[in-house]
């Protein structure tokens, strides 16, 4: 079983994410369940989407407070909230942060991937919603879900110009990854 | 088809499925996307119903309630305050004879305002006459409102079935749901052809006055007609069986492993998953601890409930709401399940947790089975914030 937090506010796609992940996951013949906790249930304030996996029917109903992997949305919530509360030992946390942000204290064998997301999201889609890129960002970080099946379930939930600059945002974010590793697997070898 | 679907969602796919031919809600808070997607539907003209939208939840009972007295398969849902602002017209739609499924997303109950997962709602409204189905994830959500049709509308029951799940968590909750073909449905839910109904070629008078000398009779016959759902809801199972596959045993409850338990948690819904993995989870560590699953709470299975907790020594029954001022709902009637029988469990006892969308976390529930001594606890309630208890007010 993985188990995925995602920490946002209300309006900024937490619920949608945590969706796609789903059905990318779905895609992958798993067994997810996606849900929301709401807070005020108002615009702005910080809330919650998880999603819990499985190669059989999830049963466990409560919310997640030991993460597998942790997606922080909106990097203000770093302070105040404790976004890597209960992260796994080798928990990977994926974060919407610019670049050249600082890296959050964690333990040595977790992982955190700031990806410039919103960036991304600003030049792909013209908005700053990095959801998609983060997306991209997980499945490459985790390893978790293809990128083939990521960008079919990303295509069947938008559609036209606004589907293609999603797939885009999640291909940017895929690879921002992907060439974050292989920096740091190239800098190993040395 | 296998579909990755939000339980709102896969309700709605079911409604269309047994084709209302009215719908009626009232659109705004405390409602789901249930009726939002069936308004979407019946707006592209995939569904062909008339969708009434209404200014109150009185009003959208008022609605269906009009619509089955004129012979029309109906369709409606609610939760929290809006269930209860139906309350008058639920005992009425019972009271009537009429055959409706209404879903019921449940929800806390005001004030203080709130506007998360518990089962106050339904629970409130147990005596209105209504078979009250609890489902534990979203394919149950799903399936019972096939078999909450085919009960309500059957000649033997004509009454109406709350299909209860619970709010946010499987309303909200997105997982994976078989949606069945439209010509199982047909095969098992025939086309609605109804008993009486309001008809200007053969006018008939329907909820009149019933004075002291034929209200109880009317009360009676709704009283029979539920003992005697207790052996129809089974059969309607293994119809459902036959038709989809899916096997819901009785349909009244489901034992999980039960049969050489020291310790069993009674309870409702989807906190019963959560419940289940607990049990595997001790069950490995030779924890003989088990689940026994109420999913008709109304009419209660007394009989079931007794055979299957007769011989385990500890039973705790969990509740999902609250009867201030007496024991809670549900171990009322695990408690009454035992009244005059030779064998019962040397314990009984009721906690109360979840109340308001309150985490119920694993930990909750080992907490239950740590808390199920030999010692009798009454309404105990689970993960209390002691701290939050201590606040005054005045001198």
């Amino acid at each position: 079983m993985k188990e995925i937090r995602i920490h946002a506010r209300a309006g900024q796609g937490a619920i949608t994410t945590a969706a796609l992940l789903g059905f990318a996951y779905f895609k992958e013949g798993m067994y997810p369940y996606a849900f929301p906790n709401f807070g005020a249930a108002r615009m702005g304030a910080p809330m919650n989407a998880f999603v819990r996996v499985d190669s059989k029917p999830v049963r466990l109903r409560s919310q997640i407070y030991e993460p597998d992997y942790v997606i922080i949305v909106d990097p203000t919530l770093m302070r105040g909230y404790n976004c890597f509360s209960g992260l796994k030992e080798n928990g990977i946390a994926i974060i919407n942060a610019e670049e050249n942000s600082e890296m959050p204290k964690l333990n040595a064998r977790q992982r955190a991937f700031l990806i410039p997301a919103n960036e991304i999201a600003l030049k792909t889609i013209g908005r700053p919603l990095g959801n998609t890129a983060l997306i991209g960002a997980f499945a490459a970080a985790t390893g978790d879900l293809k990128l083939d099946f990521l960008l079919e379930v990303i295509g069947s939930r938008f559609t036209g110009k606004v589907g293609q600059a999603n797939i885009e945002a999640v291909k940017q974010g895929y690879e921002y990854v992907r060439s974050i590793n292989s920096k740091t697997s190239k800098e190993q070898g040395r | 088809m296998k579909e990755f679907l939000e339980g709102s969602r896969g309700v709605a796919e079911a409604v269309k499925l047994c084709a209302p031919g009215v719908i009626s809600a009232y659109p705004i808070t405390p409602q789901t996307h249930i009726v939002e997607e069936l308004a979407q539907m019946v707006a592209d003209g995939s569904l062909n119903a008339q969708f009434v939208n209404v200014e109150s939840e009185h009003s959208a009972a008022s609605v269906v309630l009009g619509a089955v007295a004129a012979g029309v398969r109906s369709y409606t849902a609610t939760s929290s305050q809006g269930l209860l602002y139906m309350a008058e017209v639920i005992f009425n739609i019972a009271g009537m004879r009429l055959p409706l499924v209404l879903t019921c997303a449940n929800r806390a109950i005001s004030a203080p305002i709130n506007i998360w997962n518990d089962q106050q709602d339904s629970v409130s409204l147990r005596d209105a006459g209504w078979i009250q189905l609890y489902a534990e994830n979203n394919q149950e959500a799903v399936d019972f409102h096939f078999m909450g049709y085919r009960l309500s509308e059957d000649k033997s029951v004509m009454l109406p079935v709350m299909v209860c799940m619970d709010g946010f968590i499987l309303t909200h909750g997105m997982e994976t749901v078989d949606i069945p073909e439209q010509e199982k449905v047909n095969k098992f839910l025939p086309a609605y052809k109804p008993l009486y109904k309001l008809d200007t070629q053969d006018p008939i008078s329907m909820g009149l006055l019933a004075d002291p000398d034929y209200y109880l009779e009317a009360r009676f016959a709704i009283q029979e007609t539920l003992k005697s759902v207790l052996s129809f809801i089974p059969k309607v199972s293994e119809e459902f069986r036959n038709t989809f596959g899916r096997d819901y045993k009785d349909c009244l409850v489901e034992e999980y492993f039960t049969k050489d338990a020291d310790k069993v948690i009674v309870a409702m819904g989807s906190v019963c998953g959560t419940i289940k993995e607990v049990i595997d989870e001790l069950r490995k560590k030779k924890k003989k601890v088990g689940l026994l699953r109420i999913i008709s709470y109304r009419p209660f299975p007394y009989n079931r409930v007794y055979e299957a907790l007769k011989n385990v020594p500890r039973v705790a029954v969990l509740d999902k709401a609250v009867s201030l001022g007496a024991y809670a709902p549900l171990a009322v009637e695990v408690k009454a399940a035992f009244l005059g029988k030779k064998k019962s469990p040397k314990v009984t006892s009721s906690f109360v947790a979840g109340l308001g969308g309150r985490d119920i976390t694993a930990h909750s529930i080992k907490e239950i089975f740590r808390k199920l001594t030999q010692t009798e606890v009454n309404s105990e309630f689970i993960d209390l914030k002691p701290e939050l208890l201590t606040e005054e007010y005045g001198e």
